[in-house]
């Protein structure tokens, strides 16, 4: 017990160390440059090194924004992070700023948010989409067009409610946002300065207070499982024609320690059947390119002392892994493909 | 104390190179494609594992008249664990082997897969705790490896 508790303290030791040295580059590279690329120039998440946001969005809007994430649009609340480590991030990324931070005034604005809504349904709607969703999939490089420099960003979504003051939505409304699609309101629209103070006040209605982000993960089980009353051999040839009923394509199949021992040695108790249908993993990964986890779309049989069952991952467990609502939508569509598979080949 | 071992493991990989949450393990590579697969299956078998098999999505896709940047899948293990979990384990079939899917993004390579610990919550069988705290750690460190390359 000594002997643990004294590799504990090392290890706390190692750790406070660490933090001690770490500075807001180092930070950003650890935490955020997957996404946003190591020099902000965007990725799966969107471009941080850009002017024209960078000149709008106070330290204190970036602070918030890793402190609080987009729930259900991938960039996660960042809670292992303290404030200092995530005053040290935001301080780096207005490196890249030109210029002091913009300095907003915190006085919310009292606008007529049914009106608000009205504009907002005439102007905004078709880019942020209802209740300021925001735009479909994530990043730049592989799930949309390359032309396109940012997705709409999802400005009725919690996260960025609690992190935008109504100043900062007014600025950016205002005056629009050089080098992305959003236009200035005013010069490019034609709307009044009170009209943008509608839609502001609307968007803020929309706000709801914080709740934790806990998962629900444990309502899931991992794995959806299947008997089947047929041989392991009909049972696999049950689940290709299920599959092919649901619009698959059969990709291979193959044993489960295929690549492991030479093909003669290969285990005969379980089966793995791949399967793919091209058109939904496109449309997958344009939301969401970081699922690989869930590919190729997959069902083991598998033989145990005579008795036969089918099963796969269960899509709906794993969809919370990324913070994407866009992808749980899929996922609980796969979810019941995979079920309508597995009833179909063990009727 | 095994979950006050999984806590520190936790704490520990917020201070690390490659982005860690709860449930995934990212990196972002600065080398081109090829040559991230080629150090990641290196640092794979480096690490004791055999690669058994590579899915090309890329190529699937390419076929079905899909424009799409590189975009693969690999697959590896160790021999006798994964005959020894299907043995004991059936119901973590449909995670073996272990994967980690790796895409070009431009001119750089990410990778990205399930942090092992996540199992933990999936799987809380005793046996397995400390299997999945192996995996962990040697999955963090074939990342790193491949963050690393220069």
């Amino acid at each position: 017990m000594a002997r643990i508790i004294s590799q504990i303290l090392l290890l706390c030791f190692a750790m406070v160390s660490t933090a001690m040295g770490e500075t807001g580059e180092q930070l950003y590279l650890d935490n955020c440059s997957i996404c946003h690329g190591n020099e902000g120039q965007g990725g799966v998440g969107i471009p941080l090194a850009l002017s024209s946001f960078l000149n709008q969005a106070p330290d204190e809007y970036i602070q918030r924004t890793i402190r609080y994430g987009r729930p259900g649009r991938v960039m996660p609340a960042f809670t292992h992070l303290d404030d200092k480590q995530i005053k040290l991030i935001s301080q780096f990324v207005a490196s890249w700023r030109k210029g002091p931070s913009p300095v907003w005034d915190e006085t919310p604005i009292k606008g007529n948010p049914q009106k608000g809504e009205a504009l907002y349904k005439q102007y905004c709607i078709s880019c942020h989409h209802a209740k300021g969703q925001g735009g479909q999939g994530t990043g730049l490089k592989f799930s949309r067009p390359k032309e396109l420099p940012i997705s709409a960003p999802g400005i009725g979504n919690n996260g960025f409610l609690h992190s935008a003051t109504d100043q900062m939505i007014k600025q950016v409304a205002m005056h629009g946002r050089k080098g992305t699609p959003m236009p200035s309101a005013i010069r490019d629209l034609g709307l009044k300065e009170s009209q943008v103070d509608d839609i502001v006040s609307y968007l803020r209605s929309l706000q709801k207070p914080l709740k934790s982000t806990q998962q629900k993960l444990d309502e899931e089980p991992p794995v959806l499982v299947y008997d089947s009353d047929y041989s392991l051999k009909e049972t696999v040839a049950n689940l290709e024609r299920a599959a092919v009923g649901m619009n698959f394509r059969l990709i291979r199949n193959q044993a489960l320690d295929y690549g492991f021992v030479e093909a003669e040695k290969e285990s005969t108790h379980e089966e793995i059947v791949f399967f793919c249908n091209f058109n939904f993993l496109y449309e997958a990964l344009k939301l969401d390119p970081r699922i690989g986890m869930f590919l190729p779309c997959r069902i083991t049989a598998v033989e145990r002392n005579g008795k036969v069952q089918v099963m796969s991952i269960n899509p709906k467990r794993l969809s919370h892994f990324f913070n994407n609502s866009e992808l749980d939508q899929a996922c609980e569509q796969m979810h019941d493909t995979y079920t309508s598979i597995m009833e179909d080949a063990t009727l | 104390m095994k979950r006050l071992l999984l806590i520190i493991l936790l704490l520990v990989s917020s201070h690390a190179n490659a982005l860690v949450t709860d449930q995934l393990m990212m990196v972002r590579s600065s080398q081109s494609f090829p040559e991230t697969m080629a150090t990641l299956q290196e640092a794979i078998a480096q690490q004791g594992y055999k690669l058994s098999r590579v899915q090309r999505v890329d190529i699937g896709l390419t076929r079905s008249g899909y424009q799409t940047d590189k975009y693969r899948i690999v697959f590896f293990g160790k021999t006798d664990e994964v005959h020894q979990l299907t043995k004991q384990h059936p119901d973590l079939v449909p995670y073996l082997p272990l994967k980690i899917a790796i895409f070009a993004e431009g001119d750089e390579t990410l990778l990205i897969t399930a942090n092992p610990l996540a199992f933990a919550k999936m799987y809380p069988q005793k046996d397995l705790q400390r299997m999945f705290q192996r995996w962990y750690k040697d999955v963090k460190h074939i990342l790193e490896v491949v963050q690393n390359a220069e």
